[in-house]
């Protein structure tokens, strides 16, 4: 242990002492990276708020509320920004967050009045194609008939492949597991996380791979490459709307408020689509780029309440377990 | 303890093994002390836990098997290229997971240029996925360090005990019989156990070569416990699990390991009359070329992949690649503190070292959550993100650092430490004069080990990175959430060679340098 405090002491010598306040922002890796949105809106907020933003990241969403969890009320968080839908109920059970007290012209295709999470951005999950693919299927049925294969995300490790389960059972209910069943033959894999299986579905690994509508727009915008589409599917599509909120312990509740509001403004929703690569929360000012107007619209939204998301993630799992594991 | 100068002193290893020993097991019993609710084993967790011990089993298996032709091979021919080849056999354990599956399934995937070269030859194309998927990549992954690992034990047999067989006019099949199968009933099972331990832990690889939730391990149904269900206990209670399991292959190897040894040599360079035979020439041949082409193909798809986007990364890679040198030396002085000592007293107590396993059986994702419990309260985990990374390195490494030096301290202890008592040398003395200079090629052999590993290892700087003290690997993962999979594959690219140089400088150092 000698050497870490010594370690220790050396990295801590060079951190000067910050005189404005501190705001710090939990958020997930990809956020903050420097291809993401995190360091154009830090640059923002800070231009606006005389304050220091300080991001910290976990992992993913999950991670990032098992962190939350891990530190209580002893939180060093005074926001959190990365959960989604899937994991406001449990958020909410903490009893750790504070309302938010924003209120917005939400460009959301639900209905959104809840006190406490404020959205930044949402998406429609979807199975992404190359665009020579003949005979796209219209539904998860025609996908099960054909013989394309699909790579898949685990939905004990991932957010797509959460989202895809319920995806699946909010479309087909108690038919769900028969669906899983008949799905079995044109899964190739199941990966850990979406990188992987997103490259593998770029190697060529396998015909679609479930992404986002919005991830055709990535190569339309910065590679200029309109080679990748995705499916729209006629049971509708499951969305995933990402939430930020602010904590009850944090010293800085003004200061916190403050930074909820402004992810409704301009300047931190036209970061979005193409740092993120997901439609923002409120339609910015100059609307979307360039390469979003072309994308699929489903016809309809999927999305259940949150009220019942545990009990029916849970039963979910269980199928999806039973069924691919034969 | 006795009078006058010992030689060998036990209890700086015994310490720096209690030391790990408490790392883990506090970092353990800080998770489950948090837990609230819990659950027991379910049948799921069973059946992941049988899953995991027969993949684990038989990766471990079949990589000591194919490792002891492939070593008795490269022990007894020489040819131009040898000592790099050995090198870059060594480059497929160093690789960050996703990067190595990548690799591995632009070569074996349904895509891939195995079932290309199938299709040309009219062949059905074969599928990867399932448990000889996942056998097949633990043994790329294995194979390289099983066969270092043996190659060693070949090396260790005397000079003279080959020029005695071949005086004694012994061929290859006795001085299989006379020389190396009891050197292998010696080091076999210990790489075993050793492999074993790192396939127990294996998540990602297992699940995306397994083809789906058949191939869910303890360290997946860790994860659910953790992330889906927030259920600190059974995520304890599963990481018991893997600590028990690995604990009871390394006992089981300890025990049908045999005792004994070739007794001393005078240090000749080891000159082999047997095996001259055209057929046997060509075995080993083939041996060593399959291997080769088996280990080299997809470290060649990661290379190809890498090469378009080497040249213009974006500044934060090379940023990057700073922060992760800058760990990896650290974590190598840190193995090296701990690994020696621990190697000297498990010359004298062969227990000691499983202390180290433990770095290996202690899930990561428990590992970093218990240590972050452990450190939030006195401090703040994102400033103390890279020590705790390189400390964490270092731990993983350590297993294998005591794997192979453990073997020839034992040997130098028995060796010379009579006739270092008889001259009153004291511990020190022994340590510097004798030891370092005789061991000097184990030790750049584990020091790289220890660099490379730590180089390409996401470990717990994904639960504890702030956004500027990014490592490499996290970088790679940086790119690819990000969609730019072509700068992640050149990252790829530029981690594995800095890995296989920072290997190959150490290793390099201690042959080099040996008397």
């Amino acid at each position: 242990m000698k050497h870490l405090t010594f370690a220790a002491g050396v990295l801590c010598a060079t951190g000067a002492f910050a005189q404005t306040p501190e705001l710090t922002v939990y958020t997930y890796d990809s956020f903050v990276s420097d291809w993401g949105p995190g360091p154009q809106i830090e640059k923002a907020f800070e231009a606006t708020c005389g304050c220091d933003l300080k991001f910290v990241t976990a992992g993913d969403g999950a991670a990032l509320m098992a962190r939350i969890r891990l530190e209580g009320e002893r939180t060093g968080a005074d926001v959190v920004l990365g959960l989604d839908t899937n994991l406001t109920a449990a958020a909410r059970a903490t009893n750790l967050f504070a309302p938010s007290g924003v209120e917005a012209d939400y460009a959301l295709p639900i209905e959104w009045s809840d006190d406490t999470f404020v959205p930044y951005d949402w998406g429609y999950f979807a199975f992404v194609h190359n665009t020579k693919l003949e005979h796209v299927p219209q539904d998860f049925l025609e996908l099960a008939r054909s013989d394309l294969k699909i790579i898949i995300q685990d939905p004990r490790s991932s957010t797509p492949g959460l989202g895809l389960l319920l995806w699946v059972k909010a479309a087909y209910g108690d038919q769900a597991e028969q669906v899983w069943k008949d799905l079995a033959d044109n899964i190739v894999t199941v990966t850990k996380g979406w990188s992987e299986a997103y490259g593998l579905f770029l190697e060529g690994e396998a015909d679609m791979v479930l992404s986002y509508t919005t991830s055709p727009a990535y190569h339309v915008i910065a590679e200029s490459d309109t080679t990748k589409e995705a499916a729209a599917f006629d049971e509708g599509h499951y969305m995933q709307i990402e939430v930020a909120a602010r904590l009850a312990s944090s010293k800085q509740p003004e200061l916190a408020q403050q930074f909820l509001q402004f992810i409704t403004t301009d300047a931190f929703q036209s970061v979005i689509p193409t740092t993120n690569w997901m439609y923002p929360a409120v339609m910015p000012e100059g609307g979307l780029p360039e390469g979003f107007n072309d994308l699929v619209e489903p016809r309809n939204s999927l999305l259940i309440p949150e009220a019942e998301a545990e009990a029916v993630r849970d039963t979910a799992l269980a199928e999806w377990l039973s069924a691919l594991s034969q | 303890m006795a009078f006058g100068a010992q030689p060998v002193r036990t209890w700086p290893g015994l310490a720096a093994a209690a030391l790990v020993a408490a790392v883990m097991l506090a970092a353990l019993v800080a998770v489950a002390l948090r837990a609230e609710t819990g659950a027991g084993l379910g049948a799921q967790d069973w059946s992941a836990i049988r899953f995991t011990v027969l993949q684990a089993a038989l990766s471990a298996l079949f990589s000591v098997a194919l490792a002891i032709p492939v070593a008795r091979a490269l022990a007894r021919r020489s040819f131009p290229g040898r000592g790099l080849l050995i090198t870059l056999l060594g480059a497929p354990f160093i690789l960050p997971v996703i990067v190595a599956v990548l690799g591995l399934l632009t070569v074996f995937g349904r895509g891939g240029w195995l079932n290309a070269l199938l299709g040309l030859a009219g062949l059905p194309p074969v599928s990867i996925y399932g448990l000889h998927g996942v056998v097949l990549a633990h043994v790329f992954f294995n194979l390289p360090l099983a066969t270092r690992l043996i190659l060693q034990g070949w090396q260790e047999i005397p000079a003279e005990r080959f020029r005695l067989a071949a005086q004694l006019g012994a061929g290859p099949r006795e001085i299989w019989r006379l020389l190396e199968r009891p050197m292998l009933a010696r080091t076999a099972p210990g790489v075993a156990a050793l492999i074993f331990a790192i396939c127990l832990t294996s998540f990602a690889v297992a699940l995306t070569l397994g083809g789906g939730p058949k191939a869910t391990t303890i360290e997946l149904a860790i994860y659910q416990a953790f992330r889906f269900d927030f259920d600190l206990g059974r995520s304890a209670l599963l990481a018991l699990v893997q600590i028990v399991l690995t604990l009871a292959a390394a006992t089981l190897a300890l025990g049908v390991s045999a005792r004994g040894g070739f007794g001393a040599g005078l240090d000749r360079v080891v000159q082999r009359w047997d095996a001259r035979t055209p057929g046997l020439r060509a075995l080993d041949a083939g041996l060593i070329l399959a291997a080769a082409l088996f280990l080299l193909a997809p470290l060649a798809a990661i290379a190809a992949a890498g090469l378009p986007g080497l040249l213009h990364l974006p500044e934060q890679v090379y940023m990057a690649c700073l922060v992760s040198v800058f760990v990896a030396a650290v974590s190598t002085i840190l193995l090296l503190c701990l690994a020696l000592p621990i190697a000297l007293a498990a010359a004298r107590m062969p227990l000691v070292e499983q202390a180290g396993l433990l770095g290996l059986a202690v899930s990561p994702l428990v590992l970093g959550a218990g240590l972050f419990l452990l450190i939030n309260p006195v401090a703040s985990p994102f400033a103390l993100a890279l020590p705790v990374t390189a400390l964490v390195n270092a731990l993983m490494a350590l297993p294998f650092a005591l794997r192979i030096l453990t073997p020839k301290a034992r040997e130098e202890v028995d060796r010379h430490a009579r006739l270092a008592a008889t001259l009153n040398m004291g511990a020190w003395g022994f340590f510097r004069l004798v030891l370092l200079p005789r061991m000097r090629p184990q030790i750049g052999f584990a020091a790289g080990l220890a660099a490379a590993l730590s180089m390409g290892d996401l470990g717990v700087i994904a639960l504890f990175a702030d956004p500027e003290t990014a490592t490499l690997p996290l970088q790679i993962y940086r790119l690819m959430a990000a969609y730019r999979m072509e700068a992640a594959s050149g990252a790829a690219l530029l981690l594995l060679i800095l890995s296989v140089t920072a290997f190959w400088l150490c290793d390099r150092g201690g042959r080099h340098a040996a008397p």
